[in-house]
């Protein structure tokens, strides 16, 4: 292939601008979601809910957003088509890229309503379908992921509805709440922390420690799991024994005590929800990335590459600076609006929403976080435990879905052509 | 700002707003014990900057209700069915109404309480504004119902409030025959124009207690599933 000999630095180099423009885009509006819940509730200050969202996003990005990552980068567009076409291919890619960065971007301005994930979506089934051919997408895989986006903010859903109800039957609907809550709450740790590490070692890791040729079978990674939930508990318990009960503050609300234990839980579901997010979303920019990489390496089309861990570090450094640039922003306005929900509820929302998203990552389905987290707070609605919400945001959402697909899929052709007479 | 932001899921929790809706009201009703004293004293000009504050908090409980109103549209997902909480704030509205009309017709008649009716009355009054204060207790429970999802022992918690209720509320009853029978040994010697206002009052001062006990009903309604 002449066009990788002689241009192969540059789409290189592309590729990489292009994945890092995608990855801050990501930063500065999609982190907000996960971590507003963690501000508004005051269980996190604006400051720590940052530290935590670049330190575990970074984790989640790098330790477990190798499934996700293969998805996006062979697992929408049949690949045997594309190997006669890889220079279209590349051009597909980077398209993808450049129309799911500038759509988020002027989403944001305009106050859209956006998704990262059916932004890059949508760009690849747009170059593909209509670039080279409707045979060249893997329509299986994308009613399938398709479908994901519908299910996973049930089941995540679900589990809050389950989570919630189970914290009302073991401490808020009790004699003494605030006595139970120190019991209880980190047995819910110890689940956040097994739970995480469970996914990871399992499905996340391979694509970190695989030049070690590293595998853990299931029984070692229960093992570490447990370890790793164990410590995380210990942190908890010490933590929760800092907490005393507020006998004033009890006074106007017998449960302001209790929820001030919730509090300390919520810092442990925050930096799981953005482990969860980091797992998932960064997928978003690096995968085409890795796809470029691999095709400008090999000169051809292979199903068999592999995502290199390094891609992955430079999604998720993207993602921390697009945080620490105008994501911070974001947070402090959604952290301001969510005040309804309280660490009890919070906590659950966080908890079901973070798990899903994490199996999904284990799975390797590209979903969005922020549709997961929207059903986790309507099931804690279910039961009973918040104030008011919107339904007219459910809405919004399928909106949202409506509008961003076509307009990835519209601006990844025009790139595509664009790309497609500059380099021929 | 993305859309995609979970912040417009949140609507305004009707929850804090009922509270203070009832705090206010029954602000408008604890007046009436002061009242009452100032007017039995014949001090005029203390009874009538009290009234002016009953009229205050009952116009303050009406700005409340008309933006709760107006904050609970229907595509609000509420953990409590909305026509009963629209209906529960309609009953403790009902309150400060009542408060408004006593203090406002005194005023306006310069009414004077047979002197040895005083004591009793006054005793009624404390008796009815006592039933209205423990609505507001129990309506105070509302956030720790929300806390545990309108469920389990905080339910008993306010039933036990309602209960209490219902007894302050029978006093109040009791208080209410005796200052009746008192007014109606004298009313021969009184002018029958001045009777006539005199039984209504007792009438409204027994509504006050009556309303607040209307109020632990439909709260209990609220919680009843």
């Amino acid at each position: 292939m002449t066009l990788f000999a002689e241009y192969g630095q540059v789409l290189f180099v592309l590729a990489c601008v292009f994945g890092l423009f995608m990855a801050w885009g990501i930063g500065a509006n999609d982190v907000s979601n996960a971590m507003g819940t963690s501000v508004g509730s005051r269980a996190l200050t604006m400051k720590q809910a940052i530290i935590i969202a670049m330190v575990f996003e970074f984790a989640g990005a790098y330790l477990a957003g190798g499934e996700v990552t293969e998805t996006i980068r062979s697992g929408i567009v049949e690949l045997d088509i594309m190997s006669s076409h890889p220079d279209l291919f590349v051009y597909g890619m980077l398209s993808s890229l450049l129309a799911a960065g500038s759509w988020l971007l002027i989403a944001s301005i305009l106050g859209w309503p956006v998704s990262t994930t059916h932004s890059i979506v949508g760009a690849i089934i747009g170059f593909a379908a209509v670039g080279i051919s409707v045979d060249a997408v893997q329509w299986g895989q994308v009613w399938g992921i398709v479908g994901s986006w519908i299910i996973t903010p049930v089941i995540a859903g679900f589990i809050s509805f389950w989570i919630f109800r189970s914290v009302q039957h073991l401490i808020l609907d009790t004699e003494d709440p605030f006595g139970n809550a120190k019991r209880y709450i980190p047995f819910y740790m110890f689940a956040v922390g097994f739970f995480l590490s469970m996914v990871t070692l399992l499905k996340g890791l391979k694509y970190v420690l695989k030049e070690h040729h590293i595998e853990f079978g299931f029984i070692q990674a229960v093992v570490i799991a447990a370890l790793i939930g164990i410590a995380v508990a210990g942190i908890g318990i010490y933590l929760l024994s800092r907490i005393n009960q507020d006998t004033h503050a009890d006074k106007s609300n017998r449960f302001s005590s209790v929820e001030r234990v919730f509090g300390v839980l919520m810092i442990f579901t925050a930096c799981s929800m953005a482990f969860a997010h980091g797992s998932n979303d960064v997928a978003n920019a690096v995968g085409p990335v890795a796809a470029v990489i691999a095709v400008v390496q090999a000169g051809a089309v292979e199903t068999k590459a592999l995502v290199p861990s390094w891609v992955l570090l430079l999604g998720a450094t993207g993602i921390v600076i697009g945080l620490a640039t105008y994501g911070y922003k974001v947070m402090v306005t959604i952290g301001k609006k969510i005040t309804e929900l309280t660490p009890s509820r919070g906590f659950a929302a966080e908890m079901a929403a973070a798990a899903t998203v994490v199996i999904a990552s284990g799975i390797g389905l590209p979903i969005s976080t922020t549709h997961t987290l929207v059903g986790a707070v309507l099931g804690v609605g279910l039961a009973r435990g918040i104030g008011a919400l919107n339904l007219g945001v459910i809405g919004g959402i399928f909106a949202s879905w409506v509008i961003t697909l076509p307009a990835g899929a519209g601006l990844s052709i025009l790139f595509f052509y664009f790309f497609k007479g500059l380099f021929s | 700002m993305p859309f995609a932001n979970l912040s417009n899921l949140f609507g305004r929790s009707p929850i804090k707003p009922m509270q203070e809706h009832m705090a206010v009201a029954i602000k408008a009703a604890g007046q009436l014990v002061g009242f009452f004293e100032a007017v039995t004293d014949g001090n005029w000009v203390l009874a009538g900057e009290i009234q002016q504050q009953v009229v205050k908090y009952e116009h303050e409980a009406d700005d409340i209700k008309k933006q709760l109103r107006l904050h609970l549209p229907k595509s609000l997902f509420l953990p409590v069915p909305r026509t009963d909480l629209l209906e529960l704030l309609t009953m403790q509205d009902r309150i400060p109404n009542r408060a408004k009309d006593i203090a406002g017709i005194i005023m306006g008649r310069k009414m004077t309480i047979p002197a040895s009716m005083q004591d009793q009355m006054n005793e009624f009054v404390r008796a009815s504004v006592a039933a209205a204060e423990q609505a507001l207790t129990a309506i105070n429970e509302l956030d720790e119902l929300l806390e545990t999802g309108f469920s389990g022992r905080e339910l008993t918690v306010v039933e036990n409030m309602i209960k209490e209720l219902d007894k302050l509320e029978e006093k109040a009853d009791h208080l209410e025959i005796g200052v009746r029978t008192s007014l109606f040994a004298l009313e021969a010697q009184l002018p029958p124009v001045d009777v006539m206002f005199l039984y209504n009052i007792i009438d409204w001062v027994g509504d006050i207690a009556n309303r607040a006990h209307d109020v632990g009903g439909r709260l209990q309604l609220l919680l009843a599933h």
